[in-house]
This record gives structure tokens, sequence and C-alpha cells, in this order.
């Protein structure tokens, strides 16, 4: 297996945002992390880059223990991972193509011309090969999530991360974007981890969905197991239905005394 | 019978305090990490080499104008100031002396790098900062970066090299405003002038402004590094981190002053 959490725990201060939460990812396998925006899905991906570390249980990726690794390994490790920011972290004083290219200046034996023939491949697939020399601020809100991902597969990862691909976009543009997660995952043959509260996006792109919910995972299967759970949390999230998913009255004020329950980063 | 009842009303102060040192020591802590991590990047050359001209132009050229103008108006001031407290008690030519003293020991290290902790560390604190906000910075580490190598070591380093020559600028400056003044408003010759500015002059103080501003340059893109690292909490925090590097880099340049001053002279 190619990810594999193992009763993850993370708390900032005294805030536990994670409570023991597993899951694993086999090879090849586009996975799906669910859950309302602040819970900590953000937090979960961070710990498979080394980003953070977690508090107890286990991190493996690629067979590697990344909360053990030294820096040279672990920059290894990141060598093989390509990371999507929620909001594509395009660096602002670069170009789309100098963005893409970025992480290829770091690889052994890549000279200029090899990476400007990568850059034009990548910004090709995410059909970004006309804006090149832009800047992230001269683009739009999919665009740049297209450079993000142009710039994670750069490199062409073993693993993609996803941190909320498709958030702020309208229908349409969502669907470029999920259509461009599935074409990864079957041109690139990745193994991709996508955390979303986009529960159409959800059920387009993963092969498996996970619901976190309160730090752990409440409920893992595939899209049509999830469809027809009967879970009342999951139901709950998945119909948009407050008082089913904190199981409480309806009542604007009994669902705000809830939501706190769900905090995390 | 409890004499003395502990309560969360006696308590709160001593957990208040101990927080604050607790937080301290942490930024200690952090600082140290921060200076011992800088000095291991230094071996990563291919990072910011390529970065380093492009900050001693961004910190030392572009801030040549606000020095010289501190300086030019100095310079104006010391000599008026001094043939004022001069006048009548003490040979005019002293003005020379003094006008080439202060702005040598002093005037021109201090207000330099006083001047240059508000525009440069604040800049590089709000750009660090809102990089850090943004993402950019674990983007960096994603892609096989060292972020302090990117972004530390090139700053700190430009610092150490430009402050000195912004220095020397702007104490030469000093000095021939002060020297036009005397010629112009003060009816001294260039001769009483000069005389004046040899009279005690010593080739060791040119060397004890340099030490300085040296020391100058790594506190205020040292701090200016450290605070946009520490910046959190979106465009409120990195306006946070700004004032607070210009604020810490201002003390400790003062500090630094004094220091000098005691072990040197």
């Amino acid at each position: 297996m190619s990810i594999q959490l193992r009763g993850v725990r993370k708390s900032f201060g005294e805030k536990e945002v994670l409570r023991g939460f597993t899951l694993t990812v086999e090879d090849g396998e586009t996975s799906a992390i669910v859950g309302p925006s602040g819970c900590g899905k953000s937090v979960l991906l961070k710990h498979l880059v080394g980003l953070l570390r977690p508090d107890a249980g286990t991190v493996f990726v690629d067979g590697q223990s990344v909360p053990d690794l030294t820096r040279k390994e672990l920059v290894r490790l990141r060598r093989r991972i390509g990371y999507v920011f929620q909001f594509a972290a395009l660096f602002d004083s670069m170009t789309v193509a100098a963005n893409v290219g970025m992480g290829l200046r770091r690889l052994p034996g890549w000279d200029r011309r090899r990476i400007e023939s990568r850059v034009a491949e990548c910004l090709e697939l995410v059909d970004l090969d006309r804006l090149g020399d832009r800047y992230p601020a001269q683009l739009s809100g999919g665009q740049r999530k297209r450079a993000g991902l142009a710039r994670a597969i750069a490199a062409s990862p073993k693993y993609l991360l996803y941190d909320e691909p498709t958030t702020g976009l309208d229908p349409v543009t969502t669907a470029v974007i999920d259509r461009l997660v599935l074409r990864m995952r079957d041109e690139l043959g990745v193994t991709a981890l996508v955390v979303t509260h986009d529960m159409t996006s959800a059920f387009r792109v993963a092969d498996r969905i996970t619901l976190l919910h309160r730090g752990r995972a409440r409920f893992t299967g595939a899209p049509s197991e999830v469809r027809s759970a009967e879970d009342d949390v999951l139901r709950g999230f998945v119909d948009g239905d407050p008082a089913r998913y904190y199981g409480i009255d309806q009542s604007v004020d009994g669902v705000r005394g809830q939501e706190g329950q769900d905090d995390g980063a | 019978m409890v004499l003395f009842p502990v309560t969360d009303h006696v308590l709160r102060p001593f957990a208040a305090s101990g927080r604050r040192t607790l937080a301290a020591l942490g930024s200690v802590g952090r600082a140290w990490a921060l200076f011992a991590g800088s000095f291991r990047a230094l071996g990563d050359l291919r990072v910011w080499g390529p970065m380093l001209l492009p900050q001693m132009a961004r910190i030392g050229v572009a801030s040549v104008p606000i020095a010289l103008f501190i300086a030019t108006f100095t310079g104006i001031v010391m000599s008026l100031q001094a043939s004022y407290t001069l006048t009548g008690t003490i040979p005019l030519y002293f003005v020379g002396t003094l006008v080439g003293k202060t702005m040598i020991l002093e005037l021109g290290p201090a207000l330099t790098g006083l001047t240059l902790a508000g525009r440069v560390g604040a800049n590089i604190s709000a750009e660090i900062g809102t990089m850090r906000v943004t993402e950019q910075v674990d983007a960096l580490e994603t892609l096989a970066y060292n972020p302090l190598a990117y972004l530390v070591v090139p700053r700190v380093l430009a610092g150490l090299v430009m402050f000195p020559f912004v220095v020397l600028l702007a104490i030469a400056v000093g000095i021939a405003s002060g020297w036009i003044t005397a010629l112009e408003l003060l009816d001294m010759s260039s001769a009483e002038f000069i005389k004046g500015l040899r009279l005690f002059f010593a080739p060791w103080d040119v060397w004890f402004a340099v030490i300085k501003s040296v020391s100058f340059g790594a506190v205020v893109t040292g701090v200016g590094c450290f605070c946009g690292l520490q910046t959190e909490q979106g465009a409120e925090g990195v306006g946070r981190s700004a004032t607070r590097t210009v604020v810490i880099s201002s003390m400790l340049i003062l500090c630094l002053d004094a220091f000098w001053a005691a072990t040197l002279l």
C-alpha cells in the first residue's frame, strides 16, 4: 500500500484536530477525504509531505515513515509527491512557466532546454499552453488551480495530493478540474488523495471516499456505498442536512452550537 | 479551615506571566533554530546563489535614495547646530570636527540603520509573511526547496554586504552637505572646515562604522525574515509582522549601538 495513516493525532494548542485518524490508499487509487470546512482535511495532507508532524500515530508514504525521515530523505520523498494547494500557492513574482519549472530546477540532470520542454508539455496538459508568460495575478481562479496542477505534475510524481482543488470555482470549471484529476490518474497512473467538501466532485473523481468527522474516519467506501449508506452523519453531510449531520434539532441556534465541534485548522 | 483559598482569580496573573515567559522562550528557541538552519543552508549555494545579486539590488541599491536624503539633511542640521553651539566660545573650524566625528561614529550608521529597519525590514517581513499565509513557503518545501536557503540566506547575506556601503555613502554625503552648509550659510572657508574635519580623524572610526553597519544589516534582515516566517492569520498577521520587525530591529540596533560603543571605543 502506498499511503497509510494509522491512529494519527494532531492538536494545535488545546484544539485537537485529528483524534486517531486511520486511512489506507492503495497504489493507483484516487481516494477522497470529505468533510466540512475546517475539519482538519488540509492538516491531514500536510502530514503526508512532512509539513506537519503527528503528535501520535504513524504516517507512511511509499513505505517510509514520514515523521522519521531525515531532511535529505524527506527531500527525496517530496520529489515523488505533487501537491496541489487550495489557492494554488503560485509564486507571485514568477510567470506561470517559471512556477511550473520551479521544482524541475532542483532535479539533477535537468538543463534549461529539458525544463522548457517539460513545462510546455505540462501547460498543454492543463490547457494553459498560451498563458505561460503570464503572472499569477493575471489568471482567473480556475486557471490558477490548473497552473498549480501543472506545477505539481511537472516532476512526474508517483503521488498527487489535492487540497480542495475545486473550492471557489463555478460548476463548469469544477468539472474541468475534475476531468483533469481523472486524466492524471489515467494518463500518468498516479496515486491520488483529494481532500474536498464538494461531494459532486468527490463522486466524480474518487475510487473511494472517506468522511472525516471529529478527527476520525467516520465512513470509508466506494462512491456507490456512500450513496446507499444509512449512517446518519454521512447522510447529513452528503445531503447537506445539518440537523442529521450534527444529530440535533433543526434550529439555526442548535446548528450553530454544534459547528465548533468540527473546527480544525 | 482554608486560610488562603487558591482561586482562579489569584492564579490568573501567574498563569498569564507563565504563558508570556513560555512564549518568549519559544521565540528565542525558534530564532536560534532559524539561525542554525540558515547557517546549514549556506551549503545550498545552487539555491541562494542566483538570488543574491537581485537581493543586493533590492536591499542596498534601492535604499540609497532615502539614506542619502536623510544624510543630506542631517549634515545640514549638524553644521548649523554646531555653529550655534560653538560661536563665541570655540573656534568655528570645530564645526568640521563635530560634523565629521558624529556622522562617522554615530549618526551615519544609526540613522541609516533605523531608516533601513523601516524600509528593508518591513519589506522583507511583509513579503515573506505574505508567502507564508498564502502557502507559498509550504509550496517551496513541497518542491524540495529549503525555504531558509531560498528566502533567508540571500537576504541576510545581501544585508551584511550592502548595509556598510549604504552607510559609508550616507556618511560621505552627510559630511559633504555639512561642508556646503558651512561654506554657504556660516561664512566658513573650505580650508577651515577641512582643518576641523582632519583634527581628530582616525581611520579606525571608519572601521567602527563598518562593523556597526554590518551588525545592523544582520539584525534588520534577520529579524525581517524571522517575523515573516512566523506570520499567521492573513493580512492582519502580515501587518503585525511588519510592525514587529520595525520595533524589534530598531530596539536591537540601539542596543547594538551602545554595545559597540562600550566595547570598541
